[in-house]
């Protein structure tokens, strides 16, 4: 096979087809060319390691989708259990049969089109296909609802990949995260599929209006129509929760962070700035409620006293901090700037959550926000730095060297 | 012989397409997106900048000579203003929900960088046959980006065309709409116009490579 392919690489070598051959050849096998022996060390961690290492990170939370996928849907119908027990009620054949008819086609058709696109720009320009969309391909389906119809989703794909990144020059020059792109395509576009209480479940849509609807409102949804909720903190924390396909798992969101701290992939510093951002707005609205400045009948209300740090466990601020605003591209580049493009993420999030009139959801109009503004938070740490090392440099005092070479000059620190 | 010489023809046939107000110059953007949602208001923004910017030409060169250049940018500002003003006043008496539609752009065709821009650059320097056939190519290269805008933003956005319901009801759902198609609601939001002359423009560069400017 691995030879087959060589030789038809070889044979297509020049031609305008050679992208695609190369790409396919190179995503299977490594390739013939590199060197075996002689003194190269090559590292190990190129791109195609980072992408698969995110994937890897991904996994659980695409399982746990597909699972919750069939969970929500029987417990819509039949009512949640009386007594959960994880084998019995969650990972059931039936559940995984639901998500495998409803998550896996948006997996497929994310990946299809958008590699398709990539192979397709890839022959017209005539470079090598990047590995850029196979961390992209699997976030989009985790990111939109389980019934999204998959020809709006494939129009959102081919919209973000060209759009949000073909346009720039491709995988490392985007402005924008190209995952997020396509949500919030598919949100401005087609409203109705991305929010309110039918969307989340499988077949709620369908059923609506006939004698068997089913419902199933996030909890930031009953939140912002300033109703309770009838899920447990646990809940929560775990995900049996409706909300995206893959976002309502903060455990696995948190084991898959960890992963990605510990192979050093993502950024902690992002990530903690994003929880501390997050909660500080989250504890400044809770204060304004605390202090009695927000009366009872504001519209405000039940999202402004929701318990600060439980922001984080609901609707997807969890799953784009951690696989999100990580993104090495879309991020800012500097130590210290990471810290404010963090922070802000967070202290965003939760703020655009309280406040958006139409969804209660902020998170991916808050990276976005972040990504636009990345460059210049990296600008300003890299002219922060050079103002201080001025100042430093005047007022050090230069001492020249006893010795005959006037050029050598020693610099202290006064 | 021809009806203009070739001289004379690229004046109209230049704004078209290579030297185009919109896609080439960047001009007259902010009324391409405001008014663009809808194909019959973007054709009559186009009609009215039409008239305009072609009559408007002329005055202009005709009075070239006599204006001081000192204040030639206020006599400017008044010949535009007198003809949005009757632009304004026939769109009134005759299509009055079309005017509330276009509702303050139709008074902003005064700001259209457009207009000022063939005012300064050509009306000022040119005879008044010249200038009208420069005015009118060039309100023609706007007016086709804003027809072409309107045009894939009203059919994708609302599903009609001039108000007609060329893929079928959404609600009954007949046509397009009865396998399942919805209309897409960011074309109607202004930046999808941003998009769409983005691509006009990504589409006319790549057909013609000598437009792309140095970086």
């Amino acid at each position: 096979m691995k030879e087959k392919l060589h030789q038809i690489k070889l044979k297509y070598q020049g031609k305008k087809m050679a992208p695609a051959f190369n790409a396919l050849h190179t995503f299977l096998y490594t390739p013939n060319e590199t060197t075996h022996s002689g003194g190269h060390i090559r590292g190990a961690d190129d791109l195609k390691r980072t992408m698969n290492t995110v994937i890897l990170a991904l996994v659980p939370c695409l399982l746990f989708g597909m699972f919750n996928a069939g969970y929500q849907h029987y417990s819509a119908i039949n009512g949640f259990p009386e007594s959960f027990s994880l084998f019995d009620h969650f990972l059931t054949w039936d559940n995984f049969w639901v998500g495998v008819t409803t998550v896996l086609p948006l997996v497929v058709v994310s990946y299809g089109i958008g590699l398709g696109i990539e192979f397709l720009f890839a022959v017209i320009k005539g470079h090598e296909v990047e590995e850029g969309y196979l961390v992209t391909g699997m976030l989009v389906p985790l990111i939109v609802p389980v019934d999204t119809p998959l020809w709006m989703l494939a129009i959102a794909v081919a919209f973000g990949v060209v759009i949000g990144k073909e346009v720039f020059g491709g995988t490392g020059m985007n402005i924008l995260n190209p995952a997020l792109t396509i949500r919030a395509f598919l949100f401005f576009a087609y409203p109705t599929w991305m929010s309110g209480d039918k969307v989340w479940v499988h077949e709620a849509v369908e059923r609506a209006g006939t004698a068997d609807a089913i419902s199933g409102e996030t909890v930031l949804g009953s939140l912002a129509a300033g109703s309770d909720y009838s899920y447990s903190l646990a809940d929560m924390f775990y995900g049996f929760i409706p909300g995206s396909v893959g976002e309502t798992s903060t455990l696995l969101i948190l084991l898959g962070g960890l992963f990605l701290i510990f192979s050093k992939i993502a950024s902690w510093r992002i990530m903690v700035s994003a929880v501390v951002g997050a909660l500080a707005m989250g504890l400044i609205f809770n204060g304004i409620v605390d202090a009695g400045w927000l009366p009872e009948y504001s519209k405000f209300y039940t999202l402004m006293s929701f318990p600060y740090w439980q922001h984080l466990l609901v609707g997807g601020l969890a799953f784009g901090i951690v696989f999100m605003a990580t993104d090495p591209v879309t991020g800012s580049q500097t130590n210290k700037g990471k810290w404010y493009y963090g922070f802000f993420i967070g202290f965003l999030s939760v703020m655009i959550r309280v406040f958006n009139p139409g969804y209660p959801e902020g998170v991916f109009l808050a990276i976005l926000l972040m990504n636009v503004f990345a460059p210049t938070i990296d600008h300003y740490v890299v002219r922060g730095n050079i103002k201080k090392r001025l100042k430093r440099f005047k007022t050090a005092t230069i001492y020249p060297k006893s010795s005959d070479e006037v050029d050598s000059l020693k610099t202290e620190t006064a | 012989m021809a009806l203009l010489s070739k001289k004379d023809a690229n004046l109209i046939k230049d704004p078209l397409a290579d030297n185009n107000p919109i896609t080439i110059q960047v001009l007259g953007i902010c009324s391409a997106l405001a008014i663009t949602a809808e194909l019959k208001a973007s054709v009559v923004m186009a009609v009215s900048v039409l008239f305009v910017l072609g009559v408007g030409n002329v005055v202009i060169s005709l009075i070239r000579n006599i204006i001081p250049a000192k204040i030639r940018i206020i006599v400017q500002l008044v010949v535009v203003a007198s003809l949005v003003i009757i632009v304004d006043q026939v769109l009134k008496a005759f299509a009055y929900e079309l005017s509330k539609t276009l509702s303050v752009f139709v008074g902003l065709i005064i700001t259209n960088c457009i207009i000022m821009g063939r005012f300064e650059a050509f009306a000022l320097g040119n005879g008044p046959w010249k200038s009208f056939l420069d005015g009118i190519g060039n309100a023609l290269g706007y007016g086709v980006i804003l027809v072409i805008v309107g045009f894939f933003r009203e059919l994708l956005g609302s599903g009609t065309l001039f108000g007609m319901k060329v893929l079928g009801d959404p609600v009954t759902k007949t046509g397009l709409y009865s396998i399942g198609y919805e209309n897409n609601g960011f074309m109607i939001i202004p930046p999808a116009a941003l998009i769409v002359v983005g691509i006009i423009i990504w589409v006319q560069r790549s057909r013609n490579r000598e437009l792309i400017e140095e970086a």
